[in-house]
């Protein structure tokens, strides 16, 4: 493995009443986040490869990780997401190289499918930045029930140093969608979009 | 008494693999299981709270058993512990002093014959608010590797008719502990100190 891992992390939530309503199902969802050495940290370095494979590496061990805190199979997976946060000697574009080029085909292989394009987010913060792992449903990016969002943090990460990473992956969308739009029982799953 | 009203779940595990220090062969896995429960003593003065107590241990227990899980499953490789909980706005500390004796009774008695008396810490906050629960060795208090903590916390909670309450379980010592002291190898296993 080309990452130079120090930490690994998960988060499962689980809403089973929201506003006094009984969710049941409970809702859930759970992210799986890595903290490893950012190898372009201190200086400015054009070739960016280094990080465009450490993502695809990391795309498929979050992914595998996210699914079994969830515990459901990959193709039960309903939405998902990404993030990354990095140390202070990074660039954001750091990030951009972790997450876009590559980090997407092995979560997709994990999950089975997924059409839609997966939602990120990305920003450089100290240790104990907040990450907000957009999600979107993960074969049709149109469906409103699944627009929503997980926060993730580690109190010790990202150091100066370091870049951290987030894979979020749900069962369900939000606990009481009720604002219409796009439901997931008409998506086409075509074009990724509806 | 109330029955326990569960809103939402969190579990997070870390498995810390160096902190900048040879890698270890063996990651230190540490992990916290939340419940965000309804407060049946908020907004008001209420004398006789202690009931409450028996109401929670069944969660406390399953919290406890999740934690295992989370560790691998085999009880035996829990090697440290913590408690804590923090309690909404519209109630007082000594609702989070409710959760000493079931929280403690469920990790000790899945953890065969643990000594040590469960470190633990409370606080009043809103939503968001981090708690760093302290951790020390199932034994024996004074083991100065297992010393440690974790830091937890729920976004949206507690609500201020809510308390967040909270078991943390760890595997071993911290991951490149080096200062001396009682050592996990020196038990005597008599007084849960030493």
């Amino acid at each position: 493995m080309k990452a130079r891992i120090r930490k690994l992390a998960t988060f499962l939530e689980e809403t089973q009443e929201e506003m006094g309503q009984t969710i049941n199902p409970p809702t859930r969802r759970a992210a799986a986040v890595a903290v490893i050495e950012n190898p372009c940290a201190g200086k400015y370095k054009e070739d960016l490869s280094d990080l465009i494979t450490i993502g695809e590496e990391l795309g498929e061990l979050l992914a595998q990780r996210a699914v079994a805190a969830l515990g459901v199979s990959g193709t039960a997976v309903e939405s998902y997401g990404k993030a990354a946060a990095v140390g202070e000697n990074g660039e954001i574009e750091h990030a951009a190289a972790i997450l876009h080029p590559k980090l997407g085909t092995p979560v997709r292989r994990v999950l089975g499918k997924g059409a839609a394009l997966i939602p990120s987010s990305k920003k450089r913060g100290g240790m104990g930045v907040v990450l907000d792992v957009p999600l979107g449903h993960k074969d049709a990016a149109y469906v409103r029930s699944h627009f929503d969002g997980m926060e993730v943090r580690i109190n010790d990460a990202p150091r100066a140093n370091e870049i951290m990473v987030a894979v979020a992956v749900t069962d369900s969308g939000r606990p009481l969608a009720r604002v219409g739009g796009l439901t997931k029982d008409q998506i086409k799953g075509e074009d990724g979009l509806r | 008494m109330p029955e326990v009203q569960v809103r939402k779940k969190l579990t997070m595990v870390e498995e810390i693999f160096h902190e900048g220090g040879p890698i270890s062969s063996k990651p230190l896995r540490r992990a916290a299981a939340l419940a965000v429960i309804h407060n049946p003593f908020a907004e008001r003065y209420v004398e006789d709270i202690a009931g409450f107590m028996d109401d929670l241990k069944p969660l406390g227990l399953e919290m406890a058993k999740s934690l295992i899980a989370a560790l691998g499953g085999d009880p035996k490789t829990v090697e440290g512990f913590g408690k804590g909980a923090i309690v909404g706005s519209a109630g007082e500390l000594e609702h989070g002093a409710l959760w000493h004796v079931p929280g403690g009774y469920a990790m000790r008695q899945l953890l065969g014959d643990a000594k040590a008396i469960v470190a633990s810490t409370k606080k009043v906050g809103g939503p968001g608010t981090r708690l760093d629960v302290p951790v020390t060795h199932i034994n024996a208090s004074y083991v100065r590797s297992h010393f440690d903590a974790m830091e937890v916390g729920v976004t949206d909670a507690p609500r201020s008719s809510e308390i967040v309450l909270v078991l943390v379980m760890t595997s071993g010592p911290r991951i490149h502990a080096r200062v001396g002291g009682l050592k996990a190898s020196e038990i005597k296993g008599e007084d849960g100190l030493r």
